[in-house]
C-alpha cells in the first residue's frame, strides 16, 4: 500500500532536460532564444565592424539637414529650404493620399465588377471575366508603367493653344492633359459658409426624413417616396440660400497662362497614373472577393429573397450583399494594406510618395541607407498594423451579430 | 361520368397532337440572345455599352496588329516602313527577344540550356500537380533542382552531384536515425548531409572540367529566365520554411511563438520594394567583413522570407481549419508532436492550404518583377533599361510591354487556372 | 554559426562571388575579374548593344583599368547600378570601381568615403527646349514644368539655380534618361535638364532633333569621375594613374596605332617612362612594367576613347571644348610620369 501511494519525487536530473516534455520545451525555447540571440549579435557585429571599416555611422541627424530638392506635389507647405524630415512627411502624406484615393475606387469598381460577373447578361459577364483576369495575371508594376505610358499619351498643354487648338476643354472648363487634369475650383466669397451650412442642415434633414420614413414604413406599413424628396431636401435649400445670398461661391476656371494652366485645381499626372493604376489592379481583385462572397451566400436566401416578391436589385442590396459583407471585409482589409503597400511603386511614374522621398532622393543625397530604410519600413509596418487594428475591430462588430 | 361526357361532346381527339416546334422567339439564337443580353432594359443598355466598348478596343486593336512591321533595324527603319499609317512595330521584340528571354548576358549559343531547363520544369512539376501520375515520377522532381541548378549555371555536373548525394545520404541517415527520435532524424541528417558536402568538396575541387558545361555567372541571368528563377527558387525555398513558421505560430512555445508572429506580420507589413532595398543596400553591410555575396542571392534571400511569412499565414489557416479532433486523435494514439505533425496534422492541413499557396506563388512571381528597381535586368529591367536607352528602339512602348504582359499573363493564367481545377478536385462536400 | 553554416552551404553550391578585402588589388588579382560599376543604360557612356556587349566611354575606362591589371581588358564584370545603389555597392564591396558618371563632390568624397580618381569628363547641366516654345534663355522658364531625374545632384542643381533666380518651376521626377525622353517629347515637360553631354546624347536620338535646343546657361559644374573606396590607397593609386596614362598618352601623342613602335623606346623620356622602357613606374604601382601600354592597347588614348564613343564622328556628337587637353584649352591635365 505504502509503495503504491509512495509520492514520485524525482530529483531534478540534467537528462530531464532533453526527455521530460515538462522541460524540454524550456529546454527548445531557451536554445532557441540563445541562437537568435547570437545570430543577432553576430548581425550587429558585423555591421559595426563594416561601418567602421567604411568610417560611417548611424545617425539620424541628416533628418535635421536642408532637402534641397522640389517635391512636385506637396499637400503642405514646403520649399528646397526645409529638412529632410519634412520632406519625408511630405511624402507620407501623399503615400497616403494616393492609397486613400486607390481604397475607394478600387472599392467601387472591384464591387460593380464583381456583381456584374455573376450577372445574367452573358456578354458584360464575360467582358468583366475578361477584365478581371487581365488585371490579376499580370505585375502591377507592368500595370503601372503601361498606364504612366497611357496618361502621357493625353494632349499636352500646349495642344490647347492657338486660334485652332488641337484639343477642346471638356465642358469648356475641364482641362486633360498629360501634365495632369484641370478642374475648376471654387472661390470662397463672404456669405459663403451660409451656404455651406445650409447645405449641412439639408443634409441633416435629409438624414431626418429617411429615418421618419423608415419608421412610418415599420409602423404602419405605408410607404412613403425615398428618392426623389431626399434629392429635393438636399438641393433646393442649398440653392435658394446661394442665391439670396448673392451667389458667394464662384468657380476658379483653370486657363491656359504661361507655359501651362493657371488656377483651378490640378490633380497632377502622377497622382492620376498611379492612382488609376492601383485602383484598376486592386478592383480586379476586390472583384474576385465580391463574387466569391456573394457566390457563399446560400442560393436559398435570393430563392426566399424572390419568394417575399423582392426585386432583383432589392434582392441583392437588401439580402445578398449584407450577408456576403461578412465574406468579403477580411480579404477586402488585405486588398487595401496591398494598395498602401503597391503604392511604394510610385517612382515608376514619378509620383513622390515616401519611398520616392526618403527612400529615393533623401537616401541619394545623403547615402544614409541603412537609415533611410529601416525608417521606411517602420513607417509601413504602423501603416499597416493600424488598418489591421482598425479593421479587425470593425470585422469583430461585425461578426458578432453573427447568430 | 365519362359516358355523358362523350355524348354530349361533338369531337373528342383520341390521340395527342404532334408537338409543335416553339416559337421562334423561344428558340436557338433569339431566344439565347434574348436571355442572356435582351432580358430587360437595363440589360440591353448594358449589352449595347459592352458592344460598343468592344468595337472601341477592336477597332483601335486590329489595325495596329495587322499592319505591323516584323522585321525592321531600328524604330526610324520600322516608321519608314509603316509610312504614316498607324501600326505595330514587333520589330523590337524579333530583334530583342533572347534579350527580353534571357537576359542581357547570356551565352546565345546556350540558350538550349534554359529553354531545356524550362521543359525540364514542367516534367518534374507534373507529378506534384496531378496526383494521378505515377509516383516514380517524383525521382525526376527530386533530381531536378539539381539537373535545373547545372544546366543554368553551368559548370562541372559533379558539383550539383555532389549536392545530390549530400542530400541522399542525409535522407538515408535521417530515416535511420527518426526511428529513436524525430530530432535526432532530423539534425542527424543535416550533419550527415553537410559531412557528404565536406568531403564531395574534394572531388568537387579535383574534377573540374568532368562534363563541363560553360559556366554562367548569376549576374548574366536576366529577362524572364531570371522571373522564372526567382518565382521558382524562392517558392520552393520557403515552402518549408513556411511551414516552420506556421508551425512556431501555433506552437504552446511562448518565445518560439512570438520568434514567429514578430517575423511574419513585420515582413507581411512592409512593402516587398523595401526588403529589396535591404537587398540591395543594407544586407551587405551584415555580412561578416570580406565576405560579398551576389546580388541574386541576396535578393533570393529577401523574396524567399517575404513568401515564407505569406505561406506561413496560408498553412496557418489550413491548420486551423483542421477539425479539433485530428489533434485529439492523434494525442490519444499516442504520437508525439513530430509524429502527429507529420503523419496526421501536416498532409491534411497542406491539402487544405494547397489553393492558397498557389495564389501566394503567382503573386510572388509578378512580384519578381520589382527587382528590375534595384538594376537587376529581369523582364522589366530589360525593357526599361536596354532597350528604352538603345538608340534604336527608344520611343517603342506599346509592343514590349504587351508581349511582357503577355508572358506573364499566359504563366500566371495558366497557374490560377490549375488551382482552380484542383480546388474543385479538392472539394468534397456537396453544395 | 548558423549563418555561417548557411553562407557555406551556398558556398558549395556554388554561388558566391569573391571576396572584397582591404587589399582590392589582391582580390582583382585573385578572382581575375575586376568588377565595375556601370550605368544601367546612357548611350554613349554605358550601354548594353543587341548583343548584350557593354559599350561606351565609362565601359573603356574600366577596360583599361581591367588591361592595366590583369593584362585582360575583357576581364571586366560590369555592375549596372542605378542611382540609389551606386555608392553601397562600392562602399559593401560588391565591386572594385565605379565608373558611372559620378560627379565629384565634397561630401560623396569626405562623408561617405569614397576616393575620386579624378575626372574624366568635365561636364555641366543644361537645359533642353523645343525651339518653338520661344525660350532663349533659363531665366525665361518662370513657371515652366521641368523634367529632372531623381538621386542625381540635378535635382539639386535645378532647384539652387530657380532659387538662386527667384523664378519658380514644376519638378516632375523621372528615374532614368529614358523614360524623360518620351514625358518631354509628349509635352509632359516644357523643358529638361540633365548633364550637357546626355542631353545631346538625347537628342541625337530625337526624329527632329532640329526641332529642340540646348538653352545657354550651364548651371553647374559637374566633374565626372571614376572612383574607389577610401582607405586602400594602392587601389585607388592604380585607378587614378590608369586615367591619368590614358590622358597622358594623348598628350604625349601615344596612340593604340603607334603604341608598339612608341613601346619600342623613344626619344622622349616621359613616354619611356610611361611605357614601362624606362623606370619601373609599374612596380611602384604593385603592377608590372607594361601596364600602362597594356591599358592604352585596349581602345586606345583617352582622346582615341572620346572619339569613339561620345565624339563628333558619333551620333552623340560632342565637341571637345572642355574636355581638350590643356595644350589645346581644355582642363584635361596629367600629372607629370616621373
Amino acid at each position: 500500500m505504502s509503495a503504491i501511494s509512495e509520492e514520485a519525487v524525482p530529483s531534478f536530473r540534467l537528462s530531464m532536460l532533453v526527455y521530460d516534455t515538462r522541460y524540454r520545451s524550456l529546454t527548445f525555447q531557451f536554445i532557441a532564444l540563445a541562437v537568435l540571440i547570437a545570430f543577432m549579435a553576430f548581425m550587429g557585429m558585423n555591421l559595426v565592424r563594416n561601418l567602421a571599416a567604411a568610417g560611417l555611422n548611424i545617425s539620424y541627424n541628416f533628418l535635421g539637414d536642408t532637402a534641397g530638392y522640389d517635391i512636385n506635389q506637396t499637400l503642405i507647405d514646403y520649399t528646397n529650404q526645409s529638412t529632410h524630415q519634412r520632406a519625408a512627411i511630405v511624402g507620407i502624406l501623399n503615400t497616403l493620399l494616393v492609397a486613400f484615393l486607390g481604397c475607394v475606387t478600387a472599392t467601387v469598381l472591384g464591387v460593380f465588377a464583381g456583381i456584374l460577373r455573376l450577372s445574367g447578361n452573358w456578354l458584360v459577364a464575360k467582358l468583366m471575366a475578361a477584365y478581371v483576369e487581365a488585371f490579376r495575371n499580370v505585375p502591377v508594376l507592368i500595370w503601372i508603367l503601361i498606364i504612366g505610358t497611357v496618361v502621357t499619351t493625353l494632349p499636352a498643354p500646349s495642344a490647347y493653344r492657338g486660334e485652332t487648338p488641337d484639343s477642346e476643354m471638356l465642358f469648356g472648363v475641364i482641362a486633360l492633359t498629360n501634365r495632369g487634369i484641370y478642374i475648376p475650383a471654387p472661390v470662397w466669397g463672404p456669405g459663403s459658409m451660409i451656404v455651406v451650412a445650409a447645405f449641412i442642415l439639408s443634409i441633416l434633414g435629409a438624414i431626418m426624413y429617411r429615418r421618419y420614413a423608415t419608421k412610418l414604413l415599420y409602423d404602419t406599413g405605408k410607404l412613403l417616396p425615398m428618392g426623389w424628396p431626399t434629392l429635393v431636401i438636399l438641393i433646393v435649400p442649398s440653392l435658394l440660400v446661394f442665391f439670396i445670398m448673392g451667389r458667394p461661391i464662384g468657380l476658379d476656371y483653370p486657363a491656359l497662362q504661361g507655359f501651362n494652366f493657371q488656377g483651378g485645381i490640378q490633380v497632377q499626372r502622377p497622382l492620376i497614373a498611379l492612382w488609376l493604376a492601383l485602383s484598376i489592379y486592386t478592383g480586379a481583385f476586390i472583384a474576385e472577393n465580391v463574387r466569391a462572397g456573394i457566390l457563399a451566400v446560400s442560393k436559398g436566401q435570393t430563392e426566399a429573397a424572390s419568394a417575399l416578391g423582392l426585386r432583383p436589385n432589392r434582392t441583392m442590396s437588401l439580402v445578398v450583399l449584407p450577408q456576403a459583407l461578412r465574406v468579403i471585409i477580411p480579404p477586402l482589409i488585405s486588398q487595401y494594406l496591398n494598395i498602401t503597400k503597391n503604392s511604394s511603386l510610385a517612382i515608376a511614374v514619378g509620383y513622390a510618395d515616401i519611398t520616392a522621398t526618403l527612400g529615393g532622393i533623401t537616401l541619394n543625397q545623403t547615402g544614409r541607407a541603412i537609415e533611410a530604410v529601416l525608417l521606411l519600413m517602420l513607417f509601413y509596418l504602423v501603416i499597416s498594423l493600424a488598418i489591421s487594428a482598425v479593421m479587425n475591430v470593425y470585422n469583430k462588430s461585425v461578426a458578432l451579430k453573427e447568430r | 361520368m365519362s359516358d355523358t361526357h362523350a355524348h354530349s361532346a361533338a369531337f373528342v381527339r383520341t390521340e395527342t397532337l404532334p408537338e409543335m416546334p416553339p416559337p421562334p422567339g423561344e428558340t436557338g439564337i433569339v431566344k439565347w440572345l434574348r436571355a442572356n443580353l435582351f432580358a430587360n432594359v437595363p440589360n440591353a443598355i448594358l449589352t449595347l455599352v459592352s458592344l460598343w466598348a468592344i468595337y472601341a478596343l477592336l477597332a483601335g486593336f486590329i489595325p495596329w496588329f495587322t499592319n505591323a512591321v516584323w522585321s525592321a533595324e531600328d524604330i526610324r527603319d520600322c516608321q519608314a516602313q509603316l509610312d504614316g499609317t498607324r501600326g505595330a512595330c514587333f520589330a523590337v521584340i524579333s530583334e530583342r527577344w533572347h534579350q527580353l528571354l534571357f537576359g542581357i548576358a547570356y551565352p546565345q549559343d546556350q540558350y538550349w540550356r534554359p529553354i531545356l531547363a524550362f521543359i525540364l520544369l514542367f516534367l518534374s512539376a507534373a507529378p506534384l500537380l496531378f496526383s494521378k501520375l505515377p509516383r516514380n515520377l517524383l525521382v525526376l522532381t527530386l533530381i531536378y533542382p539539381f539537373l535545373g541548378y547545372w544546366l543554368l549555371w553551368g559548370g562541372t555536373i559533379v558539383a550539383p552531384l555532389v549536392a545530390l548525394a549530400g542530400v541522399l545520404v542525409g535522407f538515408a541517415v535521417y530515416q535511420r536515425l527518426v526511428t529513436g527520435s524525430f530530432a535526432m532524424g532530423f539534425f542527424g541528417g543535416i550533419a550527415a548531409a553537410f559531412v557528404a558536402w565536406w568531403i564531395g568538396g574534394f572531388i568537387t575541387g579535383a574534377a573540374e572540367g568532368v562534363l563541363a558545361l560553360e559556366p554562367v555567372a548569376s549576374r548574366d541571368m536576366g529577362g524572364f529566365m531570371l522571373n522564372m528563377i526567382l518565382g521558382t527558387v524562392c517558392v520552393s525555398l520557403s515552402l518549408p520554411i513556411g511551414i516552420m513558421l506556421a508551425l512556431g505560430r501555433q506552437s504552446d512555445m511562448i518565445i518560439i511563438k512570438w520568434i514567429c508572429v514578430v517575423f511574419i506580420e513585420f515582413i507581411r507589413g512592409v512593402p516587398l520594394i523595401t526588403l529589396l532595398f535591404v537587398a540591395s543596400v543594407v544586407l551587405a553591410y551584415f555580412f561578416p567583413p570580406g565576405t560579398n555575396q551576389d546580388l541574386i542571392l541576396r535578393v533570393i534571400i529577401m523574396i524567399t522570407m517575404f513568401s515564407s511569412a505569406y505561406i506561413a499565414e496560408v498553412i496557418r489557416g489550413g491548420l486551423a481549419a483542421l477539425p479539433r479532433g485530428q489533434y485529439e486523435a492523434a494525442d490519444s494514439l499516442g504520437l508525439d508532436y513530430p509524429q502527429a505533425m507529420r503523419l496526421i496534422v501536416l498532409p491534411q492541413a497542406l491539402k487544405i492550404s494547397i489553393p492558397g499557396i498557389v495564389n501566394v506563388a503567382v503573386g510572388l512571381f509578378k512580384d519578381t518583377t520589382l527587382v528590375s528597381v534595384i538594376s537587376m535586368f529581369d523582364l522589366v529591367g530589360v525593357v526599361r533599361g536596354p532597350i528604352f536607352s538603345s538608340t534604336e528602339w527608344a520611343g517603342v512602348y506599346w509592343e514590349v510591354w504587351g508581349f511582357a504582359a503577355l508572358l506573364f499573363f499566359i504563366v500566371c493564367y495558366s497557374i490560377s487556372q490549375y488551382s482552380q481545377w484542383l480546388e474543385r478536385q479538392l472539394a468534397t462536400d456537396h453544395r | 554559426m548558423k549563418a555561417y553554416a548557411f553562407i557555406g552551404a551556398l558556398a558549395s553550391a556554388g554561388l558566391t562571388a569573391g571576396v572584397a578585402g582591404a587589399a582590392t588589388l589582391d582580390d582583382v588579382k585573385a578572382s581575375g575579374v575586376l568588377k565595375c560599376g556601370v550605368n544601367t543604360g546612357l548611350v554613349g557612356f554605358a550601354s548594353p548593344n543587341a548583343n548584350g556587349e557593354w559599350e561606351g566611354f565609362d565601359i573603356a575606362f574600366c577596360r583599361a583599368v581591367a588591361a592595366a591589371v590583369l593584362g585582360d581588358g575583357s576581364a571586366v564584370e560590369f555592375v549596372p547600378t542605378t542611382g540609389k545603389t551606386r555608392f553601397t555597392a562600392l562602399a559593401s564591396g560588391e565591386i572594385d570601381v565605379l565608373s558611372r558618371n559620378t560627379t565629384w563632390t565634397f561630401t560623396r568624397d569626405v562623408d561617405l568615403g569614397f576616393s575620386f580618381a579624378g575626372v574624366n569628363y568635365y561636364d555641366g547641366q543644361g537645359f533642353i527646349v523645343r525651339k518653338d516654345l520661344g525660350v532663349s534663355s533659363a531665366t525665361e522658364l518662370d513657371g515652366a514644368t521641368i523634367c529632372v531625374q531623381t538621386g542625381t545632384t540635378t535635382e539639386l542643381n535645378l532647384a539652387d539655380y530657380f532659387r538662386n533666380n527667384n523664378i519658380s518651376y514644376e519638378p516632375v521626377p523621372v528615374e532614368t534618361n529614358s523614360e524623360a525622353q518620351p514625358l518631354y517629347l509628349d509635352g509632359a515637360c516644357d523643358a529638361y535638364t540633365t548633364d550637357a553631354s546626355g542631353l545631346a546624347a538625347t537628342r541625337a536620338t530625337f526624329e527632329d532633333a532640329d526641332a529642340h535646343m540646348l538653352l545657354p546657361e550651364i548651371i553647374s559644374k559637374e566633374p565626372l569621375g571614376p572612383l574607389t573606396r577610401q582607405g586602400d590607397d594602392q587601389w585607388a593609386d592604380i585607378v587614378r594613374w590608369t586615367l591619368n596614362a590614358l590622358i597622358a598618352a594623348e598628350e604625349l601623342g601615344v596612340t593604340s596605332a603607334n603604341l608598339e613602335q612608341m613601346a619600342g623606346g623613344s626619344n622622349n623620356p616621359e613616354i619611356n617612362r610611361l611605357l614601362g622602357t624606362d623606370g619601373d613606374l609599374g612596380a611602384m604601382l604593385g603592377l608590372d612594367a607594361d601596364w600602362a601600354k597594356r591599358a592604352i592597347a585596349v581602345s586606345g588614348n583617352y582622346g582615341e576613347i572620346f572619339a569613339a564613343n561620345i565624339g563628333e564622328g558619333t551620333p552623340i556628337a560632342l565637341a571637345r571644348g572642355l574636355n581638350a587637353q590643356w595644350t589645346q584649352g581644355g582642363l584635361i591635365y596629367a600629372p607629370p610620369f616621373r
